[in-house]
């Protein structure tokens, strides 16, 4: 199976992306994790304002299999999301680091993204599931 | 367990899971919401060959089927095939099931979850008759094809037979190609279609053969996934679902499709006249989530701060675009337009309890 990446992105190892975009970050799943869920239904985004926490679920995605937790990746604070996916949830699927993209966070500690995988890292870390 | 297309499913990208005790395709590459659709508009042919089949022969046939079953089977004509029920002393389901009269003999297709302990039934229930019930899954093989190109795609494979012309829930021996088939103009998904026995050794070949004269029609192979999305959204109940030993066919909305209350002495019995003599505690019904939301099996229906229910079937259904579901509720808050709400991770999401199916084919309209 060929998986679609994003250079400029870093990944957690729960299949969560961060991409730095101005002064915010960009978050988001990777390729390999909407193939694992299958055809995204739902999305039950944050709201605006709420506080992240690296590693702890923030949002549902719901898929025609379950109902997944997404974990942030960084922390920070929801400055906006992705209302897209209200009325095209199959955006996750279509075009996951792009079109796809979930919430846009201020970090509160820059520092973090340098714990996450890069692309190098992220993608042998996928070979090897 | 592997069914007879297991390398085939394998080898053309099938994602396969666990379905009790099988190994099976949930979907293809294609995805199930794009083969859902496909069964709607044109056709999808489904590896069926884990349900469990069942040939009854003998004098004492339809005897034992009258003893063991729902539906009135005195009342089928050769080449007829009727939706019904097993049930427990206790008026329990313990599967439901098709019929299918047939010539010299009568099949019984059954849940795959369910085929050992209904084997066991009718066997327990045929001791001392002049009957024989053989499993036959192991010497054909299960296909379904369901759209409405279904029709056109089987009728130059099947020496012209018309699928519209043999009628609903009808059941003929004919040949598919060289192939010795029971053809059965039933299925599991709402759309008009059929569904075949074929002999086991030429299952692969038969399948491809399928695909590939249905390909200029858009027939595609559809996995689990899609096969559920659309039983639900026909309102189809699913065994484990909708319906299990602790559920009665009265409740369940069932009693129209499966049950005949006057005629035959079948197992049960008694104890269904007692249900139907009294108010329902608890119907079955449709819903519609109005704020968004999935609804999966178990999450509990609430009438204000009062549990009144559980979700026992729920989807975003691909046909309409909307979230709906089934599941038992408080008589009280069975009625069309009923609202109620549905908890969702702890969360209440308004619902209203609308009308069953939710999608109708247009074949049907």
């Amino acid at each position: 199976m060929e998986y679609r990446f994003d250079e400029k992105a870093r990944y957690s190892k729960t299949h969560e992306w961060a991409r730095m975009d101005g002064e915010e970050a960009v978050v988001g799943i990777s390729d390999y994790a909407q193939d694992k869920l299958s055809d995204v239904v739902f999305t039950d985004l944050p709201a605006v304002g709420k506080e992240l926490k690296k590693e702890t679920a923030f949002m549902v995605i719901e898929s025609v299999k379950a109902a997944e937790d997404v974990f942030a990746p960084v922390s920070g604070t929801v400055t906006s999301h992705n209302e897209k996916l209200v009325k095209a949830p199959e955006l996750v699927n279509k075009d996951p680091f792009g079109e796809g993209w979930l919430v846009r966070v201020r970090l509160s500690n820059a520092k973090e993204l340098d714990s996450l995988m890069d692309l190098a890292a992220y993608k042998k870390f996928v070979e090897t599931l | 367990m592997q069914t007879k297309l297991h390398d085939w499913h394998v080898r053309a990208g099938g994602r396969m899971i666990d379905f009790s005790g099988w190994d099976m395709p949930i979907q293809y590459a294609t995805g199930p919401r794009e083969e859902h659709l496909r069964v709607r508009s044109a056709a999808g042919l489904f590896d069926i060959d884990h349900m469990g089949r069942f040939e009854v022969t003998g004098p004492d046939s339809l005897k034992l089927l009258q003893r063991a079953q729902t539906w009135d089977a005195s009342r089928m004509a050769e080449g007829h095939a009727h939706y019904s029920l097993l049930c427990s002393e206790s008026g329990g389901i313990i599967d439901d099931i098709f019929l299918y009269r047939l010539p010299q003999s009568w099949l019984v297709i059954v849940n795959a979850s369910n085929t050992a302990k209904d084997l066991a039934w009718l066997q327990s229930l045929a001791r001392g008759m002049n009957v024989s019930v053989r499993n036959r899954g192991a010497d054909t093989c299960m296909l379904a094809l369901q759209g409405p190109a279904a029709r056109d795609i089987v009728k130059p494979l099947c020496g012209g037979t018309d699928l519209d012309q043999m009628g609903f829930h009808r059941v003929r021996e004919c040949r598919l190609l060289d192939a010795a088939t029971i053809l059965c103009t039933t299925g599991y998904t709402g759309e008009p279609g059929c569904e075949m026995l074929l002999p086991a050794a030429d299952c692969e070949r038969l399948w491809a053969d399928i695909l590939a004269a249905g390909e200029a029609h858009g027939l595609i192979p559809c996995g689990l996934g899609a096969r559920d999305s659309l039983r639900a959204e026909a309102c189809l109940p699913l065994y484990g679902h909708e319906i299990d030993e602790d559920t009665d066919p009265i409740s369940a909305g069932l009693a129209r499709a499966a049950l005949c209350m006057d005629g035959h002495d079948f197992v049960g019995r008694p104890a269904l006249a007692a249900v139907a003599a009294k108010p329902l505690p608890h119907r079955l019904v449709g819903f519609e989530l109005i704020d968004p939301g999935v609804p999966r099996q178990g999450y509990p229906i609430h009438a204000g701060s009062q549990k009144i229910g559980r979700v026992t079937t729920g989807l975003a259904s691909p046909s309409t675009g909307r979230f709906v579901g089934m599941g038992y509720v408080d008589s009280r808050f069975a009625e069309v337009g009923s609202e109620v709400q549905i908890v969702i991770r702890e969360s209440p999401k308004a619902a209203r309890i609308v009308k069953r199916p939710f999608y109708t084919s247009p074949h049907w309209r």
